[in-house]
C-alpha cells in the first residue's frame, strides 16, 4: 500500500480530485508559466479566498474549498511561505476580526493545511521492491567510487551507501592520489556536510522562495541579450577550476561570449606556487613531489604531509620510508648505497608547529622571513648560480641557522638526485624559485620532483583576477555577477572590500551549499548540490581525472555549476550527467558504454595522468634580491611578523558548519572550537600574556592584533615550538552566516589579510585586559618523564635493537591462573608511531563510522569530548623554550587482556569476548563510570548528557546503521570496529559455504575505520593468532611496546616506537634514544 | 584510674541531678508532648526549604543527566561518591555506640544511643540517595540486585559496587531493626502517656503490644543482645567494603591496602563528630544536661581523639608506602596532593583532621561544649575534604598526562549535597518531636536507687555487728 492510499483513507474528505491523490500522478500538475509570475502578485489573495468562502455553509463549504483548490492561483498562494494579506487580517475593516470570522478562517486554515500537505507531498513509494534492484541487499552497504576535491585537487574515494544513504567516505586505493586507500580528514568529514540541516534548501530571490523555472525564465531574456553583445558585462566567479568538463564548458562559453570574464579565487590559493613556477620556468607548471625516492627531504614552511594537494600521497610515500623496524639501514650509511628501504631524513623549518614538524628528524623554528633567508643561504651553500646570501642575517638564531645551512647542504649534496626541497604553499614566490633552482642543481628534477602541466585549467593570478573584478564592479562595468561555490564576501582580502564593491554589479547570483555571507549580498541564491549529489569530474595532482558520481538525489534540488554554465551558454535542458559523459566520450572512445561503466566502477579515468615536462629553472638572482630584502624586513615599528594560515580543521572557513571539524582538536595546540594567536612561550612572557593557573587553564588572555586600520581582538595560545617574535593566526573562524554550528565561533581574521599580505603580514599586537574561555582536550604538554611515547635514533636502534625495552618496567607475567586460550581469532592492533603524522583523519573516520556525537565547546571545556580515538601530543625538550621534538600518539581502547574496566563493572556491561575484544554492552550499562576511573588509558567516553540529537531528521541519515546510537548515561568506547569484524565473518562464512574460500577471515579482510583512513598506514589491525598476518609480524619487531605495560593490563593495542634518523652533524652520535623521553 | 578532680568526681557521672524514674520519663517525654518550641519551627522551616532545594536538584538531575554535575573524564566520580562515603561514615557512630558499647557494657552509651542510632538511619538514607542518583541511568538501579530474571543475567559479583549494595542495604536494614527493637519499651511508655487519641493509636501499633511483663523483658534483652552482636561486625564491614570501591581499583591514590582500617577509623571519627555536632545544641535547647553530661562529651571526645590519631596514622602510612614503593605514579600522586592544583584542599584536610584534633588531648578543652562543638564541625569538614582529596586528586592526574583535567562541583553538585544536609536535619528534628530521643527505660536504669537493695548476706551482717 502506498502512502497516498493511507492519506486518502484518512483525509479523503479533505482531498478532492484536484489534489491528485487518488490518481497517483506526480502531485502538482505543471502550472503554465504565465500563471506563475515570480515577482507579480499571485492570482489569488487571502481576501479572495475569504470572499469565495463567504456565505458558504456545511457541505457547500467543503465543496467550494475543493473547487478553490483546483485553481492555479490558489496553488501559487499555497507555495508562498507567507500568504500575501496575512497582515491585513489584523486590520480588518470593522476594527479587528470578528469571532465568527476568526472561526471561519481558522477552520479554513485547518482544511487548507491538509491540502497543503497533500499537494506538496512528493510521491513516496513505501511498497517493497517489486523488482529487486540489482545487488541491493538490505543491511549490506554498497560502495561507489567517486572523488572528493579540496582546492580543486581530487582524492579518489569510495562512498559507503546504506540503502541509498551515503554514510562514510573511504579512500579509493586504485586512485593515484590515495595510495593505500587513505584519505585526509576533510574527505572523511565531507559526508556530514551532505546532511547538514543548515544547508540552503530553497532557491530564493530577495529571500522570497522561487523555483528553478522562475529563475530560468527570469534569466532567459538576459541570456539572449548577452549573446548579441558577446557577453559584455557578464562575470563569473568560481574557485580554481580543475574539473575538465567545467573547464571545457568555460572555454566554450568564453568563445561564445568573448567579452564575458571568468574569475577564479581560492582563499587558500596556490598563488605563490604558481608564480614561483612561472618565474622559474617561464610557464606555470605543476610541481609534484615523489617522495618514494627521497632520502633527504627539506621542508621550508611546508606542511606537505597533511595539507595541500598530494598530502595523502606524500604521507604515504614518506611513511613507506620510515618503517625501520624491519631492520633497514639508516640513510646515513655510505653515500651511494642507495637502499630504497633505508629510512629517509626529514628536515623541517617552520614558524608554527605542524604535523610535518612533528614528523621531522630535525626541526628548526624560524620566523617565515628567516625561512626565506634560509632557502637563499642553502642555495648559496649548494652553489646555485646567482644565489648570493651575503645579505642574509639570521639575527639571534644566526649560529644555529648557519650550522643548519652547512649540515643540510652537505646532506643534500651527498644524496644527489635522491633528495628534495619542498617550499610551502604559503612561502613567497621567490622561495619557490630558489627551491626549484636547488632541486635542479641537486638533480632532483625528474626523480623526486616532477613537472607537468597545471591541474588548474586556466591558472591565473587569482588575487589580481579578483582585483580586476572588484574594479569592474566599482566602475559599473558588471551587469551580472555569478558566483559559484565561492564566498568572497567572507574570505576575499580585506583591502578589496568585496562586499561593498558588489553593489556595483546589477544582477548578483549565488550558487552555494549555504546561504552564506556572499548569498546575503546577492539577489538570487541557488542551493548547490553537494559533491555526493552531483555529476562532475575532477583531477588529482598528477593530472589523473576521475568522475564524481552522485550517491543520492539532491536533497534540496541543488544544482551544480555545470547546470548554471550550461544555462548561460543557452544550452537548456542539458544535465550535468550528459555534460560529463559528453566530455569523456571522445577520450574513452571505442565501446563508450563499457568504458564508462569501468570508469564509474574504478573511479579513475585511465590514461589521464599528465606527462612529465622538461623545464629549466632560472630567475635566481632576482629571487635572491627579493629574499635579501625580505629578511632585512621593515623596522620593528612596523610590527611583529604575522603568519596567516588556513585552519588545520576548518580550512578556509567553508567547512565551519561541520561540527566534526569544529570539535576536532587542532594539531600542536589540541584546541577545538576556536582560533587564537599562537606564539612561543618566550614571546608570550615578553608580552605578558603567559600566565596560566591550572585551575583556570581555559581562561586565556587576549590581545588586539592590528594590521593597517583593521584590528581583531582574540585570545592568545602559547605553544611550545613556535618561532620566537612572530605569531600565527588561522583563518576560517568567525563566520556570521555559516549555520548554527559555525556562526560566531572563533574570530574572523580575514580582516588582517590584505592583497599584498596574503600569508604574512606585519601586525601590531597589544595586550588587552580581558580573558576568553578556550576549549582544549589536552592542556598538559609534558610526559612527566613517563615512558609513553618511546623514541630513539636509528643508529642506537641498530646498535641495540632491544633498546626500547630497556625503558620497560614490565616484569615477567606472573599469575596463579592459566591464561585464556584463544583458539580462533585474536584481534590486535599495532600503532606505528614512526609513520603517524598526527593528521587526525582517523579521528574523523572513527566518528563517522561509530556514530560518535559532537558535544560542543562548553562540554569540551568540561572535559567531556567523545572521540573514541584521540591523538595525544607531547612536547620534549629541556625547557619549554627549547623543544627538541614533539610527538603524536593515537590512543584508542587498548583492548587489554587483563582489562581493569571489566571486573569493576557491577552489571557486567563490559566483558571480554572469545576473540580478545573488550566488548561494551550499551544496553546493559547503568552508568556507574567505575570502568572509566579504572581505565589507565582514559579511553572510555561517557554520555554525561543527551549528546545525540534525535530530533533533526536529516542528521539521522548520516548514522551508520551497524552501530548503536548511544543514549544518555551510557559508557562507550572503541571496539576495534566490531561491526566490521562481524561483516567480515559473515562474508567469509557465506563465501565458504558457497565453496569460495575456507570460510575464514584472512589478513586484510577487516580494516578498522581508523586504519582505513590512515594515509600513512600507521595503524595495522588483524589477527595476532595468525603468525603470517601483518599485525603479528609488526608486533614481533623489537620496537613493539605496550603503553603502561608495567600495569600488567597486557593491551592488545601496542605501539611501535618512534625512531629518528638524525644527522650526526647536527646531533652528536653519543646521544641515544634510551633516555630521550625527557620533559620540561 | 579514678582521679578526684577539683570540680568533682572523675569520671563525671553519667547522670546528674535528683532524678527518679518518674522525673526521667517526664523530662524525656516532655520533648515530645510539650508545646512545640518556637525555635523548632524556625529550624524546620530552614531544613524544609533545603529539602525542597534538594528535590529541585534531583528533578533537574533526572531530567538532564549527570552532566549537570562537574564530572568529566578523567574525574568520573565526584560529589556523589564523596557525599556517599561521607554520609555512610557519619552513619557509623550510631551502631558503634549502641552495639559495640553495649557489648562492652559502657553505661554512658544509654543517654545517647537512641539519638545516635536515629542519626545513623538518617545518614544512611542520605547516603543511599547518592549511589542511585550517581548512575547514568538511575532508573535501572535494580540491575545491581541479584534477582531472578528472564534473561538469566546476574550482576557481576567481582565488582566492589555490588558488595556495596549488599553492605549498605544490610547495614541499613539491621540498623533500622536494631533501632526499632530498642524503641519498643519506650513506645509503650509513649502510648501510655499520650493524651491524643491518634497518637495513642499510632504509638500503640508501633509498641507491638508491649506490656512490660518479665517475659517481654527477657525476650527483649536476648533479641537486643543478639542484634548488637549482629550489628557489631557490620560497623567494621560497611566502611571496609566502601573502601574497596577505591582499594580494588588500580588508580594511584586509591589502590592501597591501608584503606579498609583507615576508612573504618575515619568513619567512626566523623560519626562521633556528627553526634557531637547534633547533641551539643540539642542538649542546650532541651536542657538535657542531666542526662547528657560532661561524661558523655568527654568520652566522645576521647573516641574522636583515638580515631583521629588512627586516621592520621593512615595518612602517614599512605605517604610512606608511596615513597617506599618507588612507584613513579604513586609518588607523583602524593606530591601532587600536597603541591598540585588541589593543595589547599589537602592542607586543609591535614589541618582539620590531624592538627586541630590534638586539642582534645586537654581535658579542659575536652569538657568545654562550645569548643567540642567547634572541633566537631571542623572534623566534619575535614572528613568531607578527605573524601574529596581521595576521589578528585587521585583521578584528575593519573597515568597519561594527556588526559589530565580539573574538576569542580557545580551549583547542582552543591545544591544536592546541601540538600541532603537539610534532609538529614529535617528528619532529625522530626524525630526529636515524635519519638523519645533518649532511651527512657535505659536511663531509668541508671538513676540512683535503680537497683533493688539486696538483703545483706550473712557474713555482712555478722561483720556489721
Amino acid at each position: 500500500m502506498d502512502r497516498f492510499k493511507i492519506l486518502k483513507s484518512d483525509e479523503g474528505e479533505a482531498c478532492g480530485p484536484g489534489c491528485g491523490c487518488s490518481s497517483g500522478e506526480p502531485v502538482a500538475p505543471e502550472i503554465p508559466a504565465e500563471d506563475r509570475e515570480p515577482s507579480g502578485a499571485p492570482a489569488l489573495s487571502l481576501d479572495a479566498v475569504r470572499e469565495k468562502l463567504e456565505g458558504a455553509r456545511g457541505r457547500r463549504y467543503w465543496k467550494s474549498l475543493q473547487e478553490l483548490a483546483e485553481t492555479p492561483g490558489f496553488r501559487e498562494m499555497l507555495e508562498r511561505e507567507f500568504p500575501q494579506g496575512a497582515t491585513e487580517w489584523l486590520a480588518a475593516e470593522d476594527g479587528g476580526v470578528s469571532r465568527r470570522r476568526f472561526l471561519q478562517l481558522s477552520s479554513a486554515s485547518m482544511a487548507l493545511a491538509g491540502l497543503t500537505a497533500c499537494t506538496r507531498q512528493p510521491l513516496e513509494q513505501i511498497v517493497p521492491y517489486v523488482k529487486q534492484p540489482e545487488q541491493i541487499v538490505p543491511g549490506r552497504p554498497q560502495f561507489y567510487a567517486t572523488s572528493f576535491s579540496m582546492g580543486g585537487y581530487a582524492q579518489g574515494v569510495l562512498a559507503e551507501s546504506h540503502e541509498g544513504r551515503p554514510t562514510k567516505i573511504e579512500g579509493n586505493p586504485d586512485h593515484p592520489a590515495n595510495p593505500g586507500g587513505g584519505t585526509d580528514l576533510f574527505a572523511q568529514a565531507s559526508v556530514l556536510q551532505l546532511y547538514d540541516p543548515d544547508r540552503s534548501t530553497t532557491l530564493t530571490y530577495l529571500d522570497q522562495i522561487r523555483t528553478w523555472t522562475d529563475f530560468k525564465r527570469e534569466l532567459a531574456p538576459q541570456i539572449q541579450a548577452w549573446r548579441s553583445i558577446q557577453g559584455e558585462g557578464l562575470r563569473i566567479l568560481t574557485p580554481t577550476v580543475t574539473s575538465p568538463t567545467l573547464a571545457a564548458q568555460r572555454e566554450a562559453l568564453l568563445k561564445d561570449l568573448p567579452k564575458a570574464r571568468w574569475h577564479q579565487y581560492e582563499p587558500v590559493g596556490r598563488e605563490e606556487v604558481r608564480a614561483g613556477a612561472e618565474r622559474a620556468f617561464g610557464e606555470p607548471v605543476e610541481v609534484r613531489y615523489e617522495l618514494a625516492g627521497a632520502d633527504v627531504i627539506v621542508a621550508l614552511d611546508s606542511d606537505f604531509l597533511t595539507q595541500g594537494p598530494g598530502s595523502v600521497r606524500h604521507a604515504h610515500q614518506w611513511a613507506e620510508r620510515r618503517r625501520a623496524g624491519a631492520g633497514a639501514a639508516s640513510a646515513t650509511g655510505d653515500a651511494d648505497g642507495a637502499d630504497p628501504q633505508a629510512m629517509n631524513r626529514l628536515y623541517v623549518l617552520e614558524s608554527t608547529p605542524t604535523n610535518t614538524g612533528a614528523s621531522a628528524d630535525h626541526r628548526l623554528a624560524l620566523a617565515p622571513s628567516k625561512i626565506a633567508g634560509f632557502a637563499l643561504a642553502l642555495a648559496a651553500e649548494l652553489g646555485v648560480g646567482g644565489a648570493d646570501a651575503s645579505g642574509i642575517d639570521f639575527g639571534e638564531q644566526a649560529d644555529e641557522a648557519n650550522r643548519w645551512v652547512k649540515a643540510v647542504a652537505d646532506d643534500l649534496r651527498s644524496r644527489n638526485g635522491r633528495c628534495v626541497v619542498i617550499p610551502g604553499d604559503s612561502a613567497p614566490a621567490a622561495v619557490h624559485v630558489l627551491a626549484h633552482a636547488i632541486n635542479q642543481a641537486l638533480g632532483a628534477a625528474g626523480s623526486t620532483v616532477v613537472y607537468t602541466e597545471t591541474v588548474a585549467a586556466a591558472p591565473v593570478d587569482q588575487v589580481q583576477s579578483l582585483r580586476e573584478l572588484v574594479d569592474d564592479m566599482k566602475s559599473g562595468a558588471v551587469d551580472a555577477l555569478f558566483i559559484f561555490g565561492a564566498n568572497p564576501v567572507f574570505d576575499a582580502p580585506v583591502d578589496l572590500d568585496f562586499a561593498n564593491a558588489m553593489g556595483g554589479a546589477k544582477l548578483r547570483v549565488h550558487l552555494g551549499l549555504y546561504k552564506d555571507e556572499t548569498a546575503a549580498y546577492c539577489q538570487w541564491h541557488l542551493p548547490m548540490a553537494h559533491y555526493l549529489e552531483s555529476w562532475t569530474d575532477a583531477r588529482s595532482q598528477d593530472g589523473t581525472a576521475s568522475v564524481v558520481q552522485p550517491l543520492i538525489d539532491p536533497l534540496y534540488k541543488g544544482h551544480t555549476p555545470h547546470d548554471l554554465v550550461a544555462l548561460l551558454a543557452a544550452r537548456n535542458n542539458v544535465t550535468a550527467y550528459q555534460l560529463v559523459r559528453e566530455h569523456w566520450q571522445s577520450h574513452l572512445g571505442g565501446d563508450f558504454e563499457r568504458a564508462w561503466r569501468r570508469v564509474l566502477h574504478d573511479g579513475v579515468i585511465p590514461n589521464t595522468a599528465f606527462e612529465p615536462k622538461s623545464v629549466t629553472a632560472g630567475g635566481v638572482a632576482q629571487a635572491a634580491a627579493e629574499v635579501t630584502e625580505l629578511v632585512a624586513g621593515p623596522s620593528d615599528e612596523a610590527g611583529m611578523e604575522l603568519s596567516l594560515r588556513p585552519d588545520p580543521t576548518l580550512w578556509d572557513g567553508s567547512l565551519a558548519n561541520n561540527a566534526w571539524l569544529q570539535e576536532l582538536p587542532k594539531p600542536a595546540t589540541r584546541t577545538a572550537w576556536d582560533n587564537a594567536v599562537l606564539m612561543s612561550p618566550a614571546t608570550g612572557r615578553k608580552m605578558k600574556v603567559y600566565e596560566i593557573k591550572p585551575e583556570l587553564v581555559h581562561e586565556r588572555p587576549m590581545v588586539r592584533v592590528t594590521v593597517d586600520d583593521q584590528s581583531v581582538e582574540m585570545p592568545v595560545w602559547v605553544v611550545p615550538g613556535h618561532a620566537d617574535d612572530c605569531v600565527t593566526v588561522h583563518f576560517g573562524f568567525g563566520r556570521q552566516r555559516a549555520g548554527k554550528v559555525g556562526n560566531g565561533v572563533g574570530f574572523d581574521v580575514y580582516p588582517l589579510r590584505t592583497t599584498d599580505g596574503m600569508w604574512t603580514n606585519r601586525a601590531q599586537i597589544e595586550r588587552i585586559r580581558r580573558t576568553y574561555p578556550m576549549a582544549t582536550t589536552q592542556d598538559h604538554h609534558s610526559m612527566e618523564g613517563r615512558n609513553l611515547v618511546r623514541t630513539g635514533t636509528v643508529a642506537a636502534y641498530e646498535a641495540d635493537p632491544e633498546m626500547i625495552h630497556a625503558m620497560d618496567h614490565e616484569s615477567d607475567e606472573v599469575s596463579f591462573y592459566p591464561g585464556f586460550e584463544y583458539d580462533g581469532y585474536a584481534w590486535g592492533l599495532a600503532v606505528d608511531l614512526n609513520a603517524c603524522t598526527g593528521c587526525n583523519a582517523c579521528v574523523i573516520a572513527c566518528q563517522a563510522e561509530n556514530n560518535i556525537p559532537v558535544v560542543g565547546k562548553e562540554q569540551v571545556i568540561k572535559g567531556r569530548e567523545m572521540h573514541w580515538i584521540r591523538i595525544d601530543r607531547y612536547f620534549e625538550g629541556p625547557t619549554e623554550d627549547v623543544i627538541t621534538g614533539y610527538y603524536h600518539q593515537p590512543v584508542m581502547c587498548q583492548q587489554c587482556e587483563q582489562a581493569p574496566c571489566e571486573p569493576v563493572c557491577p552489571v557486567g556491561a563490559t566483558v571480554h569476548s572469545s576473540e580478545g575484544l573488550n566488548d561494551m554492552v550499551y544496553n546493559r550499562c547503568v552508568g556507574t563510570r567505575y570502568c572509566s576511573n579504572n581505565c589507565p588509558y582514559k579511553v572510555r567516553r561517557f554520555n554525561f548528557l543527551k549528546y545525540t540529537d534525535h530530533t533533526i531528521e536529516v542528521e539521522k541519515m548520516v548514522r551508520n546503521p551497524d552501530v548503536t546510537v548511544r543514549m544518555r548515561g551510557v559508557m562507550e568506547k572503541c571496539t576495534y570496529c566490531v561491526q566490521r569484524i562481524s561483516h567480515a565473518r559473515i562474508d567469509a562464512k557465506v563465501a565458504g559455504e558457497r565453496g569460495r574460500g575456507d570460510g575464514k577471515i584472512h589478513d586484510g579482510d577487516v580494516r578498522t575505520a581508523c586504519q582505513q583512513a590512515c594515509p600513512s598506514h600507521a595503524l595495522i589491525f588483524g589477527d595476532i593468532n595468525d603468525p603470517t598476518s601483518e599485525v603479528a609480524r609488526r608486533k614481533a619487531e623489537p620496537l613493539n611496546y605496550s603503553l603502561l605495560g608495567e600495569l600488567g593490563t597486557r593491551p592488545r593495542t601496542t605501539y611501535l616506537a618512534k625512531l629518528r634518523n638524525p644527522n650526526p652533524q647536527l646531533e652528536p652520535a653519543q646521544q641515544t634514544g634510551g633516555t630521550e623521553h625527557g620533559s620540561h | 584510674m579514678a582521679v578526684i578532680d577539683k570540680g568533682g568526681q572523675y569520671p563525671p557521672p553519667v547522670i546528674i541531678g535528683e532524678h527518679d524514674h518518674g522525673s526521667v520519663t517526664d523530662k524525656i517525654t516532655h520533648a515530645v508532648f510539650g508545646r512545640t518550641p518556637k525555635w523548632w519551627f524556625g529550624v524546620m522551616a530552614v531544613a524544609f526549604s533545603i529539602v525542597m532545594m534538594m528535590l529541585v536538584s534531583i528533578s533537574w538531575l533526572l531530567a538532564k543527566g549527570v552532566g549537570v554535575w562537574g564530572l568529566n573524564v578523567p574525574v568520573a566520580w565526584g560529589f556523589a561518591i564523596i557525599n556517599f562515603v561521607w554520609w555512610i561514615g557519619i552513619g557509623h557512630a550510631g551502631t558503634l555506640i549502641s552495639a559495640i558499647l553495649l557489648l562492652f557494657r559502657q553505661d554512658w552509651r544509654t543517654s545517647i544511643n537512641r539519638f545516635a542510632e536515629a542519626m545513623t538511619l538518617f545518614a544512611v538514607a542520605c547516603a543511599g540517595l547518592f549511589p542511585l542518583l550517581h548512575l547514568g541511568r538511575p532508573w535501572l538501579f535494580f540491575w545491581l540486585f541479584p534477582y531472578p530474571n528472564t534473561m538469566s543475567v546476574w550482576p557481576q559479583f567481582r565488582s566492589p559496587l555490588i558488595w556495596d549494595v549488599f553492605a549498605v542495604s544490610t547495614y541499613g536494614t539491621v540498623s533500622l531493626i536494631f533501632w526499632y527493637v530498642g524503641l519498643v519499651p519506650d513506645l509503650a511508655t509513649m502510648r501510655d502517656r499520650a493524651r491524643a487519641k491518634f497518637a495513642r493509636r499510632i504509638y500503640g501499633i508501633l509498641s507491638l503490644g508491649w506490656r512490660g511483663s518479665a517475659r517481654h523483658w527477657q525476650n527483649y534483652e536476648s533479641v537486643y543482645l543478639l542484634l548488637a552482636g549482629l550489628a557489631t561486625p557490620l560497623v567494621l564491614s560497611v566502611h571496609t567494603v566502601v573502601s574497596f570501591d577505591f582499594a580494588v581499583s588500580q588508580v594511584p591514590g586509591w589502590h592501597t591496602t591501608i584503606f579498609p582500617p583507615y576508612f573504618v577509623a575515619g568513619a567512626i571519627y566523623s560519626g562521633f563528630a556528627m553526634v557531637l555536632t547534633l547533641v551539643i545544641p540539642i542538649r542546650a535547647l532541651f536542657k538535657l544536661h542531666d542526662f547528657i553530661t560532661e561524661r558523655h562529651l568527654q568520652a566522645m571526645g576521647k573516641v574522636m581523639l583515638a580515631t583521629g590519631l588512627i586516621v592520621g596514622y593512615g595518612y602517614m602510612v599512605e605517604l610512606f608506602t608511596t615513597w617506599y614503593s618507588g612507584n613513579e605514579f604513586e609518588w607523583f600522586m602524593s606530591a601532587n596532593r600536597a603541591t598540585g592544583p588541589y593543595w589547599p584542599q589537602w592542607w586543609m584536610l591535614i589541618a582539620c583532621n590531624l592538627v586541630l584534633v590534638q586539642l582534645l588531648w586537654f581535658k579542659k578543652l575536652r569538657s568545654s561544649p562550645v569548643l567540642l562543638f567547634i572541633v566537631s564541625i571542623i572534623v566534619n569538614i575535614g572528613m568531607w575534604l578527605e573524601r574529596y582529596v581521595i576521589v578528585v586528586t587521585s583521578l584528575h592526574r593519573d597515568y597519561l598526562p594527556s588526559s589530565w583535567d580539573m574538576y569542580a562541583g557545580t551549583f547542582w553538585d552543591w545544591s544536592l549535597f546541601i540538600g541532603t544536609i537539610g534532609f538529614f536535619l529535617a528528619l532529625m528534628f522530626l524525630f526529636i518531636r515524635l519519638l523519645p530521643m533518649i532511651s527512657m527505660f535505659e536511663v531509668r536504669s541508671l538513676v540512683p536507687g535503680r537497683k533493688v537493695q539486696e538483703p545483706p548476706t550473712f557474713q555482712e551482717e555478722v561483720a556489721h555487728e
